[in-house]
C-alpha cells in the first residue's frame, strides 16, 4: 500500500482481530483528490428537498449551477426547489459588497415565487467580503412575513459534515413556529431525502402499523410541516451523519427522544419498524409490524434467494458518503451472497468505523475520505467485482472492468425499504451479469 | 440584463422602500431580473480544467475550497463518463486568513507523489482571488525551493475567478495561459495551429483526421479527444492517455499559421483593473510571435465549413482531399432531400455565445428562422455579431445575452419556437413547451454519448442536420392522430 500518502495512512485500516482504530473526522488533505465536497455542499444537500422554500445561493455562479436539480428527491407538490437561484456575484460586487444585490434578489424572488420560507446560502467569498447576510435576512423576513434563514456555509469553513450541522441549525430555526393537532403516535423521519419516492414507501409502511409521519426532514419537505415538527413523539433518524445534530437539538429543547435507523436492506428496514413499535410500547402496533415484516419477508426471500444463488462469491467495494449507509449496504449485500471487501465513507465517525470493523470479514479494507488512487488500487488488490458508490466513483469501476451500482443522492431508482432491496438486488445482478464484461 | 439592472448598485445604503420600488416597478415589469435563475453558464475553473485535460500528462489543481474541484469533477464525469481527477488545495479557515501557500505546497507535493504529472495546471477560484493569492509567486517559490527535485512538473497557471466571466472565458483564458507559458522562440516552421475552442472529443478527433488527410503537420490545442473519450483501458489511468504534448504546445509560437474557432472568445471577461479584454490565444500568437491568425466561426454549416477548409488549403498550399469533397457533396444532397422539413421552422438556440452564433448561421443556411438566442455569456457582442451577418433578423430575433434559462423560458412563450437547440439544461423548457430539443454542446447529462457528438465541419453538420430533421419528423409522427409510417 505504498501508494497511500503518508498523512493518510491512519485513515486506512484492515478489519481483523488486531485492527487499529481508524483516523477520521478531519479536513481532507490538500492534493489528495478527495471525493468529498465542501461545507456549502453539505448544507445544500440537506436543505435541498424542502420543496416550497426558496433556496438562494449568494455568491458567484458556480455553486448554484452545480447544484441545480441534482438530487433525485421528489416532491408531491411544489417544484420550486428544483430551480436554481443565485446572486451571481460579479467582480464589481465582490469589490463593493454584495448586500444590495442580495436584498434586491431576495425581494424579487419572493415576490415572483411566493415561497413559504427562504434559505440564503453564503458561499466562500461572501464569507470573505463580509456581507451582513444575517441582517438582510432579518429585514426581508420582517418585510415579507416569511422565515428568511441565513445558511452560513462558506466552503472553506470546515468539511461537508460541518455543512450538515449548519443545515440542522437552519432547520431548527423553522421548528416550533406552528402548532397543529398531531396524533399521539406521530414520528418525524429525519435523514430521508425521498430519492425516487423512497419516503413515500416508508410513510406507507409506518401507516400500515398505525404510525403517523408528522414531518419529513427533509425529503418531500414542507416549511409548515417542519414548523410543526416539535409536536411529534419521536425522531427517527436515518443518515445520522447529516441529521443527528438536529435530533439532539430537538431533544434538548423539546424533549423529543431520537433513534438511529436505516431503511436499506430487509434487516434494517424491519428493525426500523420494530423500534418504533417498541418505543410506543403498543402491542397492537408490534403485531402489525410483525405481520408486515412477515408478509414482506415471505414475498421477497424466494426472489432474493434466486439472486443469491446467481451472485454467490461476488465481491463488492463500497464507498459512499455516510458510514451508516455503508453498514446497511454490507448487510444487504450479504443477504444476496455478495461479500464486501472494501468499505469506506466520506464522513464516517470512529463509532461507525468500529461497527464496520466488527461487521466485516477479516481482511476487509476500511477507509475514510479516500481518493481515486487508493480506491483503484484497493479494488485491484481485493479482486472486487462490483463497486457501490456515486458518479465520481463510476469511472474507477468501469475503467477497471467492474460492475457499478449508483447509491448516491442522484439516483433515480428507489433502494430503500423492501421494494428497494429487490431493486438493489436487480441493480447488482444487472451489472454483475452483463455479458459485455467478456470484452473487457 | 447586467447593464439594465445597474440601478441596485447605485443605492448608497439598504433602504427597504427605495429598493422595493426600484426592483418591482422597473425591473420586473421590464422582465429584467437581479437574480440569476437557472444559470445558462458554469464557472470559469470548469473551463480551465477541460483545457488542462487536453494537455498531455497534466493534472489540474484548483486553488480554493475542496468543493470547487469536486463539483467540477461530478459535473464533467456526468457528461464525458471518463475519469476526471482534479486536485484541490483544500482551503480551510486558517488558509483563508493567513494565505494559501502552505496548502498550495502540500497540494503540489501530494499530487506529484500520487500522480507524477509532467504538467500541473493550476486554476484559481473566486476565494483565492478575493483573498489576493499570488499564484505565480507561489509557483516560483515552489520551483526555487525544490529546484533539485527530479520529477518537477511544468506549471501552467490560469486566473479563473468565477465572478469574472463564465466557463468559456475560463477555457479561453487557460488556452492562452498554456500557450504563453510554454511557448518557445525559434524559426518559423511549417506546422499549423488549430484552436478548436470547447468542442466535443469527437470533433477533436475529426480535426486530427482532417489534418492527417491533408497531410498537414497540425497542432490541435487543447486536445481531449482521447483523455475525455478514452478506450477501455483495463486500468484506472491516473493521468488518462491523450492530450496535446507539451512539445507541440511549445512550438505553436513558431507555426506557419493559427486557425481559431470563434468570434466572441473570452471577450466577456473584462476585469475591473483592465482597460480591455484579454487577447485570444490566436491574437496573442500573432502579436507576440508573428504567427498569422485566421479567426472564424465554429465550422458548423456548409458556408462556415467551406471557410475552414478553404483556409486550410490556402495556408497549407494543398488541395481539398476527395473525401471531404464527397462529404460536402453528400451534405448538399441531404440539404436538398431535407430542406422542406426544416424550412421556416422557428428555432430557439442557447449556449456559449460562439456556439450560438455558429448555430444561428447554420440555421439561416438551411432556411430555419432563429427567433430566440440566449447565453449566460455577457461579452455584449452577440447581438452585434448576429445583426451584422443577418440585418434582416433585427425585428424578428430576440437576442438574450447575459441571460438565464428562466428568463429565456418566459420569452419563449412569446416567440413560440418549433424546436430548441442547446445543451441538456434547457430540457425543462422544451418539455414545458412540448417542442423537441436537439442536444448539442456541453453539458449533455440526459442523453448517452454527448462526448461522441460531432458538431463541426461537413460531417458534424451532417449529423446535426439529420438529428434536426429526425426530431421534426418524430414530432410530427408523435403528434399526429394517424400513425404515419412514411413521413
Amino acid at each position: 500500500m505504498g501508494y497511500i500518502l503518508k498523512e493518510r495512512q491512519n485513515q486506512v485500516s484492515v478489519a481483523g482481530n488486531h485492527a487499529e482504530t481508524i483516523d477520521c473526522n478531519k479536513a481532507s488533505l490538500a492534493g489528495s483528490v478527495s471525493q468529498r465536497a465542501c461545507v456549502f455542499c453539505g448544507s445544500r444537500v440537506v436543505l435541498y428537498p424542502i420543496a416550497d422554500a426558496l433556496h438562494l445561493i449568494h455568491g458567484p455562479i458556480g455553486c448554484a449551477a452545480y447544484t441545480w436539480d441534482i438530487r433525485g428527491s421528489l416532491s408531491s407538490g411544489s417544484q420550486l426547489y428544483r430551480l436554481s437561484f443565485s446572486t451571481d456575484l460579479q467582480e464589481r460586487d465582490v469589490i463593493f459588497g454584495g448586500e444590495k444585490k442580495l436584498i434586491a434578489a431576495l425581494r424579487e424572488l419572493i415576490d415572483l415565487h411566493h415561497p413559504k420560507a427562504a434559505f440564503v446560502y453564503t458561499t466562500c467569498i461572501v464569507g470573505v467580503i463580509g456581507d451582513d447576510v444575517e441582517k438582510i435576512c432579518q429585514i426581508v423576513e420582517e418585510e415579507k412575513g416569511i422565515p428568511v434563514i441565513p445558511v452560513q456555509a462558506p466552503g472553506f469553513q470546515g468539511t461537508k459534515k460541518d455543512g450538515y450541522r449548519i443545515a440542522c441549525e437552519a432547520l431548527f430555526k423553522l421548528i416550533g413556529r406552528i402548532n397543529r393537532p398531531t396524533p399521539a403516535h406521530s414520528i418525524n423521519i429525519l435523514g430521508d431525502f425521498n430519492l425516487a419516492g423512497e419516503l413515500w414507501m416508508l410513510v406507507d409502511y409506518y401507516k400500515q402499523i398505525g404510525v403517523n409521519v408528522n414531518c419529513s426532514l427533509t425529503g418531500d419537505g414542507r416549511v409548515e410541516d417542519i414548523g410543526n415538527a416539535h409536536n411529534a413523539a419521536l425522531n427517527v433518524v436515518q443518515c445520522s451523519g447529516s441529521m443527528s445534530r438536529l435530533a439532539v437539538m430537538m431533544e434538548e429543547k423539546y424533549g423529543i427522544p431520537w433513534k438511529r435507523v436505516s431503511y436499506f436492506g430487509i434487516e434494517d428496514m424491519s428493525e426500523a419498524l420494530y423500534l418504533v413499535a417498541r418505543f410506543f410500547n403498543d402491542s397492537d402496533m408490534m403485531e402489525k409490524a410483525r405481520n408486515l415484516v412477515r408478509k414482506q419477508f415471505e414475498r421477497l426471500m424466494p426472489k432474493l434467494q434466486w439472486y443469491k444463488d446467481k451472485l454467490k462469491g461476488k465481491k463488492a467495494a463500497i464507498y459512499v458518503g455516510g458510514a451508516f449507509k455503508a453498514i446497511s449496504l454490507v448487510k444487504a449485500l450479504r443477504l444476496i451472497g455478495v461479500q464486501s471487501v472494501i468499505v469506506g465513507s466520506q464522513t464516517g465517525t470512529k463509532e461507525d468505523y468500529d461497527v464496520i470493523r466488527r461487521l466485516c470479514d477479516e481482511g476487509t479494507i476500511i477507509v475514510d475520505d479516500s481518493n481515486p488512487v487508493e480506491l483503484s488500487n484497493f479494488v485491484k488488490e481485493k479482486g472486487a467485482n462490483i463497486f457501490i458508490g456515486g458518479v465520481k466513483e463510476r469511472p474507477i469501476a468501469y475503467k477497471l472492468g467492474l460492475g457499478f451500482c449508483d447509491h448516491n443522492h442522484e439516483r433515480k431508482i428507489a433502494l430503500s425499504g423492501y421494494d428497494g432491496m429487490l431493486n438493489f438486488a436487480k441493480e447488482i445482478y444487472a451489472t454483475a451479469m452483463s455479458p459485455i464484461w467478456k470484452f473487457t | 440584463m447586467q447593464q439594465q439592472c445597474l440601478q441596485y448598485g447605485n443605492l448608497r445604503k439598504i433602504n427597504n422602500k427605495d429598493m422595493a420600488s426600484v426592483i418591482k416597478d422597473k425591473d420586473i415589469k421590464r422582465k429584467c431580473y437581479v437574480s440569476t435563475r437557472n444559470a445558462c453558464k458554469l464557472c470559469a475553473p470548469l473551463g480551465a480544467c477541460l483545457v488542462f485535460k487536453g494537455i498531455e500528462g497534466c493534472v489540474p489543481m484548483v486553488h480554493g475550497s475542496q468543493g470547487c474541484a469536486t463539483y467540477i469533477r461530478r459535473y464533467t464525469i456526468s457528461h464525458f463518463r471518463e475519469p476526471m481527477d482534479i486536485a484541490s488545495s483544500n482551503f480551510s479557515e486558517r488558509t483563508t486568513v493567513y494565505g494559501g501557500s502552505r496548502n498550495f505546497i502540500t497540494g503540489i507535493n501530494n499530487v506529484i507523489s500520487q500522480y507524477h504529472p509532467s504538467v500541473m495546471g493550476i486554476a484559481s477560484t473566486c476565494l483565492a482571488e478575493t483573498i489576493g493569492e499570488d499564484v505565480p509567486a507561489l509557483i516560483r517559490d515552489y520551483q526555487d525551493t525544490n529546484c533539485d527535485k527530479k520529477d518537477m512538473p511544468l506549471f501552467v497557471f490560469a486566473s479563473t475567478p468565477s465572478y469574472c466571466g463564465s466557463h468559456i472565458d475560463g477555457f479561453h483564458n487557460t488556452v492562452l495561459a498554456a500557450i504563453s507559458t510554454l511557448s518557445v522562440k525559434g524559426r518559423q516552421d511549417e506546422h499549423i495551429n488549430i484552436l478548436p475552442s470547447m468542442v466535443s472529443p469527437a470533433d477533436m478527433r475529426h480535426l486530427h483526421e482532417i489534418v492527417d488527410d491533408f497531410g498537414i503537420d497540425g497542432v490541435i490545442f487543447p486536445d481531449y479527444s482521447k483523455s475525455l473519450d478514452n478506450v477501455f483501458t483495463h486500468e484506472y489511468q491516473l493521468i488518462p492517455s491523450g492530450g496535446t504534448p507539451v512539445k507541440d504546445i511549445s512550438r505553436m509560437s513558431i507555426a506557419k499559421a493559427t486557425i481559431e474557432f470563434g468570434t466572441v472568445f473570452n471577450k466577456g471577461s473584462i476585469r475591473v483593473h483592465y482597460t480591455d479584454h484579454q487577447p485570444t490565444a490566436g491574437e496573442w500568437l500573432k502579436k507576440n510571435c508573428n504567427v498569422p491568425n485566421y479567426q472564424m466561426r465554429l465550422p458548423i454549416g456548409i458556408d462556415a465549413s467551406d471557410q475552414f477548409f478553404n483556409t486550410l488549403c490556402e495556408v497549407s498550399g494543398k488541395t481539398l482531399p476527395v473525401k471531404y469533397v464527397e462529404e460536402r457533396g453528400r451534405l448538399v444532397d441531404a440539404y436538398v432531400d431535407g430542406h422542406k422539413y426544416v424550412f421556416g421552422k422557428k428555432v430557439m438556440i442557447y449556449g456559449e455565445e460562439d456556439l450560438v452564433l455558429s448555430v444561428v448561421a447554420f440555421c439561416k443556411e438551411i432556411g430555419m428562422e432563429p427567433v430566440l438566442i440566449g447565453s449566460g455569456g455577457h461579452s455584449g457582442r452577440m447581438k452585434k455579431e448576429v445583426l451584422t451577418l443577418y440585418p434582416e433578423l433585427e425585428s424578428t430575433l430576440k437576442v438574450m445575452d447575459d441571460s438565464d434559462f428562466e428568463t429565456m423560458r418566459e420569452e419563449a412563450y412569446n416567440v413560440h419556437p418549433d424546436l430548441i437547440i442547446g445543451n441538456s439544461k434547457g430540457y425543462y423548457i422544451s418539455r414545458e413547451l412540448k417542442v423537441p430539443l436537439i442536444r448539442i454542446g456541453f453539458p449533455i447529462h440526459d442523453r448517452f454519448g454527448g462526448q461522441r457528438l460531432h458538431h463541426i465541419c461537413y460531417r458534424g453538420t451532417q449529423e446535426l442536420f439529420d438529428r434536426i430533421v429526425n426530431a421534426i419528423m418524430e414530432y410530427k409522427q408523435e403528434n399526429s392522430p394517424i400513425g404515419y409510417k412514411y413521413i
